[in-house]
C-alpha cells in the first residue's frame, strides 16, 4: 500500500499524562498489521510542526485546559474526517478536571504551582497559554465523533476501534468501553 | 408468604410466581437479569436509581421493576431499545451528578456503576458535570465517607437501619443536595448510635464508604449479600 492510499491518522495530546499514547503503543505486534494500513501524519510520535489538511482519523488523549488546546483541538476538528476522545480526560475529564470543583479555579491552580509552591521566582508565567476556567472533555468543545473511555484505555480496545473504522464498521463499545 | 401463585410473561417467558413477589424477583427467579443499583435483596426495596424501570404491555407508563409486584396476566418487557436508551441515560445523570472519577477512586474495578456503564456501554455522558466539592468525613477510626461519590442509592442507610437495626444513617436535604449523614449530622467519630460493624461499607455500590486499609476486594465481598439475606430471613 502506498502512503497515498494509507488512511491519514493523527494523534494529539492535551491535558493528559501520556498513558493512551502508551497503551496505544502498547497493542504490540497488532500495530504492525495496523502499519500497513494508516499512516500517522501528526502526533507528539511523529516531527509535523503544523496540524495537517485531510486527516482521516484523529485520536485525542487528554482534557481540554488552556486555550492553546482549545484552539488546537478546534483546528483538528475543522481538518478531520473522524474525531476520536481517547481516554477518560478526553471523555470526562478526569484528573485535569477536578479542580472545576473550586471556584476561580485557574488562579487558584496558577497561584498554588507558582507562588505557593515555589522556592524562587516566584511569579505566574505570562508567556504560556492561558488556564481556561473550566477543563473540558472534548465533546463539550467540539463534535467528537467516537469515545473510547479508560486510564488508559486498553491496547486492545484502541484496535478493535481502528480495526472497525478501517474497515468501514461502526465500532460498538457495548461490554468495550471501561471508564477508569 | 402467600401459597397463592400468579402466572405473567416476563420477555414472553411464561413464569409462575408466589403472589406479592416483585417483578425483579420474578425475573430474576427466572435468570433474566434486570439492573439496578439501589436494590439490594434482604433489604427493603427503595425505588430510587430507577435502572430497573420495565414496560408493562397497556400501561402507558413505566414502573420500577423493584417495587411493583406481579399481577396475573402481566405482560412484562424488561429489554426493549427504548428501556436501554433510559438506561444508559440514567447512568449519565448519575455520573454527572456528582464527582466520579474512576481513575483515583478506591473501588476502581470493583464499582457497580463502573461496571453497569461499561455494559450498557455508556461511552460518555451527554451531560456537563456539577464537579461537586461535598464533604469527605474520615473522622472515625476506619470508616470513610466520601459524599462526593454517593449515588443516594441509600442501601447503607436500609442496611444500617433494617438489618444492624441502630439507623445511624439517614439523609439530609432533598434532591441533588441530599447528603448521607450521622445522627443528627454529627462528624462519624461523634456518633453514638454507630455499632462499627461495617455493613455500609459492604452494600455501598460505589467508592462512597470504604473501610480504610481494608483491600476493597475484601469489603465489597459477594457474599455479603447472602449474609444479610440469612439474616434477615431469620428475624
Amino acid at each position: 500500500m502506498s502512503a497515498q492510499e494509507k488512511t491519514r491518522v493523527a494523534t494529539i495530546w492535551l491535558s493528559g499524562c501520556s498513558g493512551c499514547h502508551m497503551s496505544f503503543l502498547d497493542q504490540d505486534e497488532l500495530i504492525l498489521d495496523l502499519a500497513k494500513k494508516i499512516q500517522v501524519v501528526y502526533g507528539p510520535l511523529v516531527d509535523t510542526k503544523a496540524f495537517p489538511e485531510n486527516v482521516d482519523v484523529t485520536l485525542i488523549e487528554g482534557a481540554v485546559a488552556n486555550e492553546e488546546q482549545q484552539s488546537l483541538l478546534k483546528e483538528a476538528r475543522a481538518k478531520t474526517k473522524i474525531l476520536i476522545s481517547l481516554g477518560d480526560c478526553a471523555v470526562t475529564g478526569n484528573v485535569p478536571a477536578l479542580r472545576n470543583a473550586w471556584e476561580d479555579s485557574a488562579k487558584l491552580v496558577l497561584e498554588r504551582g507558582y507562588i505557593e509552591n515555589a522556592d524562587v521566582n516566584k511569579q505566574i508565567p505570562t508567556e504560556v497559554p492561558g488556564l481556561l476556567e473550566k477543563v473540558r472533555p472534548l465533546h463539550e468543545v467540539v463534535k467528537v465523533d467516537y469515545f473510547i473511555p479508560g486510564c488508559p484505555p486498553s491496547a486492545s480496545v484502541i484496535n478493535y476501534v481502528l480495526t472497525e473504522l478501517l474497515a468501514g464498521r461502526t465500532p460498538n463499545m457495548e461490554g468495550r468501553s471501561k471508564y477508569g | 408468604m402467600s401459597a397463592l401463585t400468579v402466572k405473567l410473561k416476563i420477555d414472553n417467558i411464561e413464569v409462575e410466581v408466589p403472589e406479592g413477589t416483585t417483578i425483579l424477583k420474578a425475573a430474576r427467579d427466572n435468570g433474566i437479569e434486570i439492573p439496578t443499583l439501589c436494590s439490594l435483596e434482604g433489604l427493603t426495596n427503595y425505588g430510587g436509581c430507577r435502572l430497573c424501570l420495565v414496560e408493562v404491555k397497556g400501561a402507558p407508563k413505566l414502573f420500577p421493576a423493584c417495587t411493583t409486584p406481579v399481577s396475573a396476566g402481566m405482560e412484562v418487557i424488561t429489554n426493549s431499545e427504548q428501556l436501554r436508551e433510559y438506561r444508559k441515560m440514567t447512568i449519565q445523570l448519575l455520573l454527572s451528578e456528582r464527582t466520579h472519577v474512576c481513575s483515583v477512586c478506591v473501588a476502581n474495578d470493583h464499582c457497580e456503576l463502573q461496571s453497569l456503564a461499561n455494559k450498557l456501554g455508556v461511552d460518555h455522558s451527554i451531560f456537563e458535570r456539577n464537579w461537586t466539592r461535598k464533604e469527605i468525613d474520615s473522622s472515625h477510626d476506619f470508616l470513610v465517607i466520601d459524599r462526593n461519590r454517593c449515588i443516594l442509592c441509600t442501601r447503607c442507610i436500609r442496611v444500617c437501619d433494617e438489618i444492624e437495626g441502630v439507623h445511624t444513617l439517614d439523609l439530609k436535604q432533598r434532591g441533588r443536595k441530599a447528603e448521607v449523614i450521622m445522627d443528627l449530622d454529627e462528624d462519624w467519630v461523634n456518633s453514638c448510635s454507630c455499632t462499627s460493624c461495617r455493613k455500609c461499607a459492604k452494600v455501598c455500590p460505589v467508592g462512597a464508604i470504604y473501610i480504610e486499609g481494608e483491600p476493597i476486594t475484601r469489603t465489597k465481598n459477594k457474599d455479603v449479600a447472602e449474609f444479610i439475606l440469612t439474616r434477615r430471613q431469620r428475624k
